[in-house]
């Protein structure tokens, strides 16, 4: 069991960095005025002008640093290793109720893909209701769901749907 | 605003290229088949100037519907072209009891007159025997209703060659990036239209009944949308943008409705969405995913998807509302049915031991018979006389389009030529 959450952390922390440049690429194609909620323009130092380093990208080791959380093969259950991570997102958006976040569900290709599309949907509502437990507004956290339409890996292997089944917080 | 992400593009003034976007292969199941020759028409015009190779489109029709086995011209003992020139004993020592003769004949402007018949070489006799005005454009398709013709006049079943289907295709594109977009072709594959495209994903086609409107899901404003889309002239409009997911738009057999998928509520359920009025109504009530609903043919009742009992498995209610029944309980994984045709069984993903297939379960019995071997098959559709399913199944070079005799006898693959093809929907026969 250990050595299982070990490896999920591992693979979470490992794919952060390839789930956020995924998503600049992906704001860049949308050019409708709303890119804007995605974190990478959000960032800048203009907005934080007490010229606090953002505890979201300064500190590697924070649970802040990780924006992706996978889930188990059909489930919506957010796993037990991600309660650190998501208490850190909550008590982070509750400090700063001007915050919003896309919390974005994804799944694996297998199976039906309008299925697919309300499981992804459940995953992020389960972040969601996790996440407001520790006192966010509702209104800070949307949530999306791309189904199996936006997978971050290509493959046909459950290496790669390990990695496709997930929720991206996307400040 | 969308203008940057979105090329609407209207269906029939568009022609992509003459040629087939589908290269189609038949895997198995031919040696059952009934011996036919298509003799070649007989043309009348300038030599290089013939519009469509009506008798190769015709054997070709034939031989994927699985049930027949045309012949190699090569081989035929002589080319009639009038009832009086065929040699009856030549091809009834053949064993070829069924043949089709016919003619092309342009006629001013353009236009053109296709003779066809079809002949019992044993009985002597004409079966039947059309002669049809055709402009250069609709050579194609009077092929196909001659198909159509053969075959029901052979197999007592309507034929189903002059139909259309819808599906979405992907490509990437040079930067790297994805480009869908829905489109809609011939039965064989040929003339593909395209009606969107979009750098955001498309999914979900499904047919109005008279044929006229596509309805489908996007996600060009960021999240998923419902949307019906004019085939003919390519106007459209949105039906269903809520927050949540707004997906699985399913008509009713009478045009009047249109069920979907929505989650505004909370948790996603079936809703019911009256067309002219715009006034919706919930079906399903339940903390669990409810999805991927299909109508009866006589639109008293639905089926949908649901995991309420733990898994994904098919529920059955009625178009009314009220309780819902579960359909299925062999596997873990039942998921996206499609009533047949004639009401009597469904076609499904069922999902057992990490592969995922296309079965079909018999309303009646209650029992399953796997179709397809592979091991990601998923979104079959039913041919409106119900003797194929169309399915998209994933291989090496990700999604494409294969489609299995409703007996699961007879397989083919439609092979695209360029990109992945998904989601395929067979749209309905054509109105008279």
């Amino acid at each position: 069991m250990t050595n299982r959450l070990i490896l999920i952390l591992a693979l979470a922390g490992l794919l952060t960095a390839c789930g956020s440049s995924q998503e600049k690429s992906g704001a860049a194609e949308v050019v409708d005025g709303t890119g804007s909620e995605n974190g990478a323009k959000t960032f800048g130092a203009g907005e934080n002008s007490i010229g606090e380093a953002d505890p979201l990208t300064a500190d590697a080791s924070s649970p802040l640093s990780v924006k992706v959380l996978y889930f188990e093969y059909d489930s919506s259950e957010v796993l037990p290793a991600y309660k650190e991570v998501l208490e850190a997102h909550a008590n982070f958006l509750a400090q700063h109720p001007e915050r919003v976040v896309s919390l974005e569900g994804h799944a694996d290709e297998r199976g039906s893909r309008e299925y697919n599309l309300a499981l992804a949907e459940r995953r992020s509502q389960s972040v969601k209701s996790q996440m407001m437990v520790f006192g966010p507004s509702a209104s800070q956290l949307r949530t999306t769901s791309y189904g199996e339409e936006r997978p971050v890996n290509e493959g046909h292997d459950e290496q790669s749907w390990s990695q496709n089944r997930r929720v991206e917080i996307i400040y | 605003m969308n203008k940057n992400i979105l090329v609407l593009l209207f269906g029939l003034l568009l022609s992509l290229n003459a040629h087939a976007a589908l290269d189609i292969t038949i895997t198995e199941g031919v040696e059952q088949a009934l011996p036919i020759a298509i003799v070649p028409f007989e043309w009348q015009g300038l030599p290089d100037d013939l519009p469509v190779d009506m008798h190769v489109t015709i054997a070709n029709d034939l031989s994927r519907s699985g049930r027949f086995q045309t012949m190699d011209p090569a081989d035929m003992p002589q080319r009639p072209v009038q009832f009086s020139q065929v040699s009856f004993n030549d091809w009834k020592l053949l064993g070829m009891e069924n043949i089709v003769i016919g003619n092309v004949r342009p006629l001013a402007a353009g236009n053109y007159e296709i003779e066809f018949r079809l002949i019992n070489t044993i009985s002597g006799a004409q079966v039947a025997g059309f002669r049809i005005p055709a402009s250069r454009d609709q050579m194609r398709r009077t092929a196909h209703r001659i198909s159509d013709i053969v075959f029901e006049k052979l197999t007592g079943i309507r034929g189903a060659f002059d139909t259309r289907i819808a599906y979405v295709t992907v490509k990437k594109q040079a930067d790297g990036k994805k480009m869908y977009s829905m489109q809609v072709s011939d039965a064989d594959g040929f003339n593909p239209q395209v009606l969107l495209e979009s750098k955001e994903p498309l999914m979900s086609p499904s047919w109005s009944p008279d044929g006229k409107n596509l309805a489908y899901v996007s996600f060009e404003g960021r999240s998923s949308a419902i949307y019906i889309q004019n085939i003919f002239n390519g106007t459209r409009e949105r039906a269903a943008s809520n927050p949540g997911i707004n997906s699985a738009p399913a008509w009713s057999p009478d045009g009047s409705r249109l069920a979907m998928t929505l989650s505004k509520e909370g948790d996603p359920e079936i809703f019911v969405m009256h067309l002219i009025s715009k006034t919706i109504q919930r079906l399903t009530t339940n903390r669990s995913i409810d999805t991927e609903p299909s109508w009866s043919p006589d639109g008293r009742s639905l089926v949908f998807t649901s995991d309420r009992g733990g898994s994904p498995q098919i529920y059955q209610m009625s178009a009314a509302g009220g309780e819902a029944v579960r359909l299925t309980f062999t596997g873990n994984y039942n998921a996206r049915a499609r009533y047949s045709p004639d009401g009597k069984s469904l076609a499904l993903v069922h999902g057992a031991d990490g592969m995922y297939r296309i079965a079909m379960m018999d309303l009646t019995q209650k029992y399953m018979n796997l179709l397809t071997t592979a091991r990601y098959d998923e979104s079959p559709s039913f041919s409106p006389n119900g003797s194929m399913i169309i399915y998209a199944t994933t291989t090496g070079r990700g999604s494409e389009l294969a489609a299995v005799s409703a007996d699961g006898r007879v397989h083919q693959r439609l092979a695209f030529q360029d990109g992945e093809v998904r989601e395929p929907a067979w749209g309905p026969f054509p109105q008279p």
